[in-house]
């Protein structure tokens, strides 16, 4: 458990919906839910979910911190918009949900090997290097994420599409060795750097 | 032309539905000049299109039926059919209306025998039916409904100038039919205004995902009212209207169009109590092989009627289903409707095929909320505020809020009393 999480956990205690309103993205649209439950029946996604997300936000209610924070169900919303379109309580059930999978990220429970959790920080990464994604590198990387073998499996089943890219100028064999960043990389890092800052500030805060 | 004896002691009333109606013969009861106007052919309004009622699951003929009788007798009531406020001027008091009357084709002569409609080849969707007019017609030459009041036919403008047109005459042994009869407007005083124009179902097209444009047998609660209707478009059967064949295993789906920020805002509460009552439409059609689904998010059958929600709830044969229904598909063979959603006991994801699916679409009011020939002020769902601002012009039933026909009379009789203080203050003022 990071600091932060066993900060947040003991400053909010039982409630979980208070701790979700204040840190959460749209966390207050929470309360607004009425059970309907016509978001989990419109999710294209919806049967591949642990929890539908009108569960979710009844667990959020009901205070159980660790089965939301650890649950997969905000990692897999694709934000179709489908659910916040036909909501009828203006509850921003895809936003709710980007916001709790950040939260839980940030709090350090995601559970390991969570795949969605894994590529987005392997985009965030390669992103991070020089300002653009490298997606060449960014490809591989996620080809080879669970080890050598399935790398060379996934490789090799999705050869004939790599070449095509590379015959179509849509990727360069040169990205693997350098990769072009932006122009003024440092600056960009400046940037992030003060948005990471503001950012920890903010959660400093709430976990006072 | 039409005669109207009106001074500003005379109270207007728009709208001849039940609040309508209800508050003009309490009004005329008192012993006031009261002026009636109704858009339709025929005063009684939706009530007249009900199976029946609930929770008595008597039938609304009755009431309607006393109120004709009272409207008969009493002099002080004038009824005005085929007509619309198209202005209104003035204030508490002192107003001038403007009335439309649109042209019937048949004078107060008609004994409603029916000869002309038999003469008459030309046929119209029956519009008494709402959305299944397609599956029973009507004559041009018609009586809206059988128990209609004024008891006198129609002549349907569309066959004017035609041969049939002719032939309603010629058939007409009391020289009824006056096919020369022009629209015409009329001006006169009111003191006193009672707006009861009442409500309309939400229109089911907007509900993009339950596809009632595009499904069969997905229709709405006011349809199904009408089917169970003996006098309906399929003589009370209650049927797929896809092929004919019994619908047996009926879904019911609650909060069509209501407590949805992307249709109406509000509870429109008889929704809850309308499917209730007419599950036993179902149960009685068919026994136990009859069964109901509702699908809801909360059942609110308000105040006393809890009782009869829960005698439904012990029925084995109806089934309650917690959960919005997310969409529904046609299965293609048999054009069943397939509902699709996950429900809130155990977050189940169901797809249930039914043979027949009614929406429970809700209330709206029937005049839009920019349409108003008066300055009236209303709340953003559109009824009518009870405000100060309004004048001498006052709410009755459905204008005012979503109401079933209990609360409407009662809420009507109240406006009654509004309109005849104000014209009780002119008289003394005149003195």
């Amino acid at each position: 458990m990071s600091d932060l999480n066993t900060a947040m956990a003991a400053k909010y205690r039982a409630n979980f919906l208070k701790e979700v309103e204040a840190v959460v993205e749209e966390g207050e649209t929470v309360k607004m839910c009425m059970q309907c439950g016509v978001c989990a029946g419109s999710c294209p996604l919806g049967k591949h979910w642990a929890h539908p997300p009108q569960e979710i936000f009844m667990m959020i209610r009901a205070g159980k911190r660790d089965e939301v924070l650890k649950s997969d169900s905000m990692w897999m919303c694709t934000s179709c918009y489908n659910c916040i379109v036909r909501c009828p309580r203006g509850v921003q059930i895809t936003h709710v949900m980007h916001g709790l999978a950040y939260y839980a990220k940030r709090l350090g429970v995601v559970p390991e090997g969570q795949p969605t959790q894994q590529v987005s920080q392997l985009f965030w990464d390669n992103l991070m290097k020089g300002g653009r994604v490298n997606e060449l590198k960014l490809g591989l990387s996620i080809y080879f994420k669970d080890g050598f073998g399935d790398g060379i499996k996934n490789a090799m089943a999705n050869q004939k599409l790599g070449m095509n890219m590379m015959k179509a100028g849509r990727m360069s064999p040169m990205e693997f060795l350098s990769g072009h960043t932006i122009k003024d990389n440092a600056g960009f890092q400046k940037i992030i750097k003060k948005a990471q800052e503001i950012e920890d500030a903010k959660f400093d805060g709430a976990a006072k | 032309m039409t005669e109207v004896v009106a001074t500003n002691q005379t109270i207007l009333v728009v709208g001849g539905g039940i609040s309508g109606m209800t508050a003009a013969l309490e009004a005329a009861e008192t012993g006031k000049q009261v002026v009636l106007v109704e858009k339709r052919p025929f005063v009684g309004g939706r009530v007249t299109q009900l199976y029946k009622y609930f929770p008595k699951l008597c039938f609304p003929t009755c009431g309607l039926e006393i109120n004709q009788r009272r409207a008969k007798m009493n002099p002080n009531l004038t009824i005005l059919t085929m007509a619309e406020v198209t202005n209104l001027e003035g204030e508490a008091g002192n107003y001038t209306a403007t009335v439309k009357i649109s042209p019937r084709y048949v004078n107060e002569n008609c004994t409603g025998c029916g000869d002309c409609e038999k003469a008459v080849e030309a046929e119209f969707d029956n519009e008494f039916n709402y959305g299944l007019a397609g599956l029973s017609k009507r004559k041009g030459a018609y009586l809206p409904h059988k128990m209609a009041h004024p008891m006198r036919y129609v002549i349907d403008p569309a066959i004017i100038g035609t041969a049939d047109a002719d032939k309603a005459k010629e058939a007409c042994k009391v020289g009824a039919v006056d096919l020369d009869m022009q629209e015409e407007e009329i001006k006169f005083n009111a003191g006193a205004v009672i707006w009861a124009t009442g409500w309309q179902p939400y229109d089911a097209n907007k509900i993009q995902p339950y596809g009632y444009d595009r499904f069969a047998n997905v229709i709405t609660n006011v349809e199904f009212e009408r089917m169970a209707d003996p006098q309906g478009p399929t003589a009370g059967k209650i049927v797929r209207p896809s092929d004919g064949k019994e619908a047996k295993n009926v879904a019911f789906i609650q909060c069509a169009g209501s407590r949805d920020q992307n249709h109406l805002l509000h509870c429109s509460r008889i929704c809850c109590m309308a499917t209730l009552k007419q599950t036993h439409f179902v149960q009685e059609a068919y026994g136990d092989e009859g069964k109901s689904t509702i699908y809801y998010i909360d059942i609110r059958a308000i105040d006393r009627f809890e009782e009869f929600y829960m005698k439904v709830k012990e029925n084995p044969n109806v089934t309650f289903t917690k959960s919005k229904v997310a969409s529904i598909v046609e299965n293609r063979e048999n054009q069943s409707p397939i509902l699709h959603g996950v429900d809130t006991e155990g977050y189940n994801r169901y797809a249930n095929e039914h043979d027949l699916v009614v929406l429970a679409v809700g209330m709206e009011p029937s005049v839009d909320k920019g349409s108003f020939p008066v300055d009236i002020v209303v709340n953003e769902e559109g009824f009518i505020e009870p405000a100060p601002e309004n004048g001498g012009v006052f709410a009755a039933g459905c204008s005012s809020d979503a109401l079933d026909v209990n609360r409407a009379a009662q809420q009507a009789t109240g406006a009654a009393l509004r309109a005849v203080q104000v014209v009780n203050r002119v008289a003394g003022m005149e003195g």
